[in-house]
C-alpha cells in the first residue's frame, strides 16, 4: 500500500522538497531542529524551575515578619540539622531502605519464576500480572489499603476468623513498628509503600535475570555448589544491576511520597510531608526547598553508585 | 539447581511467586467488591449486603463528572505534547551521536526518577516567581513534562529495531524527507507511539502529587479522590469511582501490551 503511495508521489520541487534537501545536507542543523523543542521544554520548564527552587534554598525566612529574606545564606540548610528535622530525614531514609529491601525480597521469586520457568501463555500472564498493578491508579491502590487496614476491615476480620487476634495485638504492642492499630503504625505505612512500589522492582529485576544464561547455573551446580551457594555466588551478583535499577525506583519514590504516610501511618512526618507543610501552610519556601534538596542529594549519590554498577543497562 | 532444563520450578519458588502475584492483585480485587456494598458509613467487611444503587448515585454526581472531564482534557493535551517532544527527542538520540547525548536522555528521565514532589514544588515556585496564575495550562505543563519519558522510551526502542537502510532506500527512490517520514518512518513507529501515548495518558490521568502543586482550584479526578481519602465523606461514591478508574486504566494497558508485545517488551530471551 505505502509502496504504491511512494512511487506515485512526484519528485517534488516544492518548498517542502527543497527544505528536506537542505536539511539532509546539513545534518547538524537537522539535529538541532529535532532537539530544540524537547530540549527547550525540559531545559526551561523543568530544569529552570528546579534551579529556581534550588536557589530559594539559599535564602532564609525572617522569623518575625515571616517574609523571605533574599540574601545568600546557609542558615536554612543549618536548620535541616536541628533534631526535629534530622529525625524526619532519618525516618524517611530508613523507611525507604526497608521498603527497598522488602520489595527486593518479595520481587525476586516473581521475577525469577517469570524469567526462568514461565513460557508462552504464562510468560504473558506474569508480564501483565506485573504491568497491571504497576499502571493502575496510585490513589486507588492506596485507597484499597485504607479499606484493608480499617478497624472494621478485612485484615482484622481474617485475624478474628482465624482466632489470631492475640498475635496481631502482640505484634502491635512492639514499640516503634507497632501502634494502636495497623493503620496508624509504621508497619502499615511500610505495607502500603511495599505494595505500591513492588512492581517497579519486579520489572528491571526480571529484565536482568533474563540475561543470566541457564548454563551458568548448571555449571555452578556441576562444580558442586549447593543451590544456596549458586544463588549467592552466581545468580545474585549477575542480577544485581537489575536489583539496583529497581531499587532506584522504590527508594526514590518512597523518599518523595507524602500521600501514603499522610493516609496510613503515625502522625510523624516524612520528608514529603515536611516539604508540603513548609511550602503550604507555613509559607517557608526556603526550608521546603532545602528539604527537597535532601532526596535530590541522596538520589544523586544513589544514581552515581548505580551507574558504576551498570544498573542503567537493565532499565 | 537441577541441570535438566525441562524440569519444573521448585515448589517453594512457585509458592513464593504465586503469593507475590496474589499480594499485588488481591487489594485491587477487594475494591471491586466494595463498590457493591450496602454499607455507607464504615469500611465494614464482609459487606452486609450487595446493591447496585451506588452506581446510579455516582452517575448523577456533577462533581465527579467535572473532575473526570478535567482529567481527560489534561491527559489528552499532555499526551499530545509528550508525543511530539518524545518522538523528536528519540529520533535525535537514536540516529546520531553528539556531544551531550547522555545528558539529554538523563534530562528526559529525570522528571520521573526524582520524586514527584520535587517536580511539583519547583514548578509551583517557578509559577509563583513568574506570576503565572494556576490554571488548566499549569497542570498540563507539569504533566507533559513527566509524560515525555514514556513516549521517548517506547520510540527509542522501536527506532533501534527499525533499520536505517529503510530510510536510505526511501530517499534513493526519490522521496523527500517529509515523504520518507510520512510513508516509511511513521508506519514503522506508529504502534510504538500509540503504546507510548496510551501509557502517557494513563500516567497523566492518574497523577496526583505534581497536580496538587500545579492545580489551583480545579480538581482532577485524582485530586477529588485524594480529598475523599483524607476526609471520607461519600464512601460509596468513592468506591464506585475507584472501581471505574481501575477498569478504565486496564484497557489502555492491555492495548499497549498487545501493540508492543512482538518486540522488545516480552523478553523471551536475553538481549
Amino acid at each position: 500500500m505505502s509502496n504504491v503511495a511512494i512511487t506515485s508521489q512526484p519528485r517534488g520541487d516544492g518548498i517542502l522538497a527543497r527544505l528536506s534537501d537542505a536539511l539532509w545536507r546539513r545534518p547538524t542543523l537537522f539535529l538541532v531542529l529535532l532537539l530544540a523543542p524537547p530540549a527547550l521544554w525540559l531545559g526551561i520548564i523543568y530544569l529552570g524551575s528546579l534551579f529556581a527552587l534550588l536557589a530559594q534554598s539559599f535564602f532564609s525566612i525572617d522569623e518575625f515578619s515571616g517574609l523571605i529574606n533574599y540574601e545568600f545564606t546557609l542558615k536554612t540548610y543549618r536548620e535541616l540539622f536541628i533534631p526535629a528535622n534530622l529525625d524526619i530525614i532519618i525516618r524517611t531514609t530508613l523507611m525507604a531502605t526497608c521498603v527497598t529491601l522488602g520489595a527486593a525480597v518479595l520481587a525476586f521469586p516473581i521475577a525469577y519464576y517469570a524469567a526462568r520457568y514461565a513460557r508462552g501463555k504464562w510468560k504473558a500472564l506474569f508480564y501483565l500480572g506485573v504491568m497491571l498493578p504497576l499502571w493502575s491508579s496510585y490513589l486507588v491502590k492506596v485507597y484499597a489499603w485504607k479499606l484493608i487496614l480499617a478497624k472494621e476491615g478485612i485484615l482484622n476480620w481474617i485475624f478474628e476468623v482465624l482466632h489470631l487476634t492475640w498475635a496481631l495485638e502482640a505484634y502491635l504492642a512492639i514499640p516503634l513498628i507497632g501502634g494502636n492499630s495497623l493503620s496508624v503504625s509504621y508497619s502499615g505505612t511500610f505495607l502500603v509503600f511495599l505494595y505500591v512500589w513492588l512492581p517497579f522492582m519486579v520489572l528491571p529485576m526480571q529484565a536482568s535475570l533474563e540475561r543470566v544464561s541457564a548454563s551458568y547455573l548448571e555449571a555452578s551446580a556441576d562444580l558442586g555448589a549447593k543451590p544456596l551457594q549458586t544463588f549467592r555466588l552466581v545468580l545474585l551478583p549477575l542480577a544485581l544491576p537489575g536489583i539496583i535499577a529497581g531499587s532506584i525506583f522504590t527508594f526514590s519514590l518512597t523518599l518523595g511520597d507524602y500521600i501514603i504516610p499522610q493516609i496510613v501511618g503515625s502522625s510523624r512526618l516524612f520528608i514529603g510531608q515536611a516539604v508540603y507543610t513548609h511550602q503550604g501552610t507555613a509559607g517557608n519556601i526556603p526550608l521546603a526547598a532545602a528539604f527537597t534538596v535532601v532526596p535530590v542529594v541522596i538520589m544523586g549519590f544513589y544514581l552515581w553508585m548505580a551507574k558504576r554498577q551498570g544498573a542503567f543497562d537493565a532499565l | 539447581m537441577r541441570s535438566d532444563k525441562r524440569s519444573g520450578a521448585p515448589t517453594g519458588l512457585k509458592i513464593a511467586a504465586a503469593a507475590g502475584l496474589a499480594f499485588m492483585h488481591l487489594p485491587i480485587l477487594l475494591i471491586l467488591v466494595y463498590a457493591f456494598t450496602t454499607e455507607d458509613k464504615t469500611y465494614q467487611w464482609p459487606p452486609p449486603g450487595l446493591t447496585l444503587k451506588w452506581f446510579a448515585v455516582t452517575w448523577n454526581r456533577p462533581d465527579v463528572w467535572e473532575a473526570l472531564q478535567l482529567s481527560v482534557r489534561v491527559a489528552s493535551i499532555s499526551t499530545a505534547i509528550a508525543l511530539v517532544l518524545g518522538t523528536l527527542c528519540a529520533a535525535a538520540v537514536v540516529r546520531t551521536k553528539f556531544f551531550g547525548r547522555e545528558a539529554i536522555s538523563l534530562i528526559v528521565i529525570l522528571p520521573i526518577a526524582l520524586p514527584g514532589i520535587i517536580t511539583g514544588i519547583s514548578l509551583r515556585s517557578a509559577f509563583n516567581i513568574a506570576d503565572i496564575p494556576f490554571s488548566f495550562w499549569t497542570i498540563v505543563l507539569g504533566h507533559a513534562t513527566f509524560c515525555v519519558v514514556v513516549v521517548y522510551n517506547n520510540a527509542v526502542a522501536r527506532f533501534r529495531r527499525t533499520s536505517g537502510s529503510l530510510i536510505e532506500a526511501s530517499m534513493d527512490l526519490g522521496a523527500n524527507g517529509f515523504q520518507t517520514f510520512r510513508y516509511v518512518v511513521l508506519p514503522n513507529i506508529a504502534t510504538a507511539l500509540l503504546a507510548g501515548g496510551m501509557l502517557a495518558f494513563a500516567l497523566s490521568f492518574d497523577e496526583v502529587i505534581v497536580t496538587t502543586f500545579t492545580a489551583g482550584q480545579q480538581a482532577t479526578l485524582p485530586i477529588w479522590m485524594l480529598e475523599e481519602l483524607v476526609r471520607p465523606r461519600q464512601r460509596p461514591v468513592t468506591n464506585v469511582v475507584a472501581m471505574v478508574v481501575i477498569l478504565v486504566t486496564f484497557l489502555p494497558i492491555l492495548a499497549a501490551y498487545y501493540l508492543t508485545r512482538d518486540g522488545d517488551q516480552v523478553a523471551g530471551h536475553g538481549r
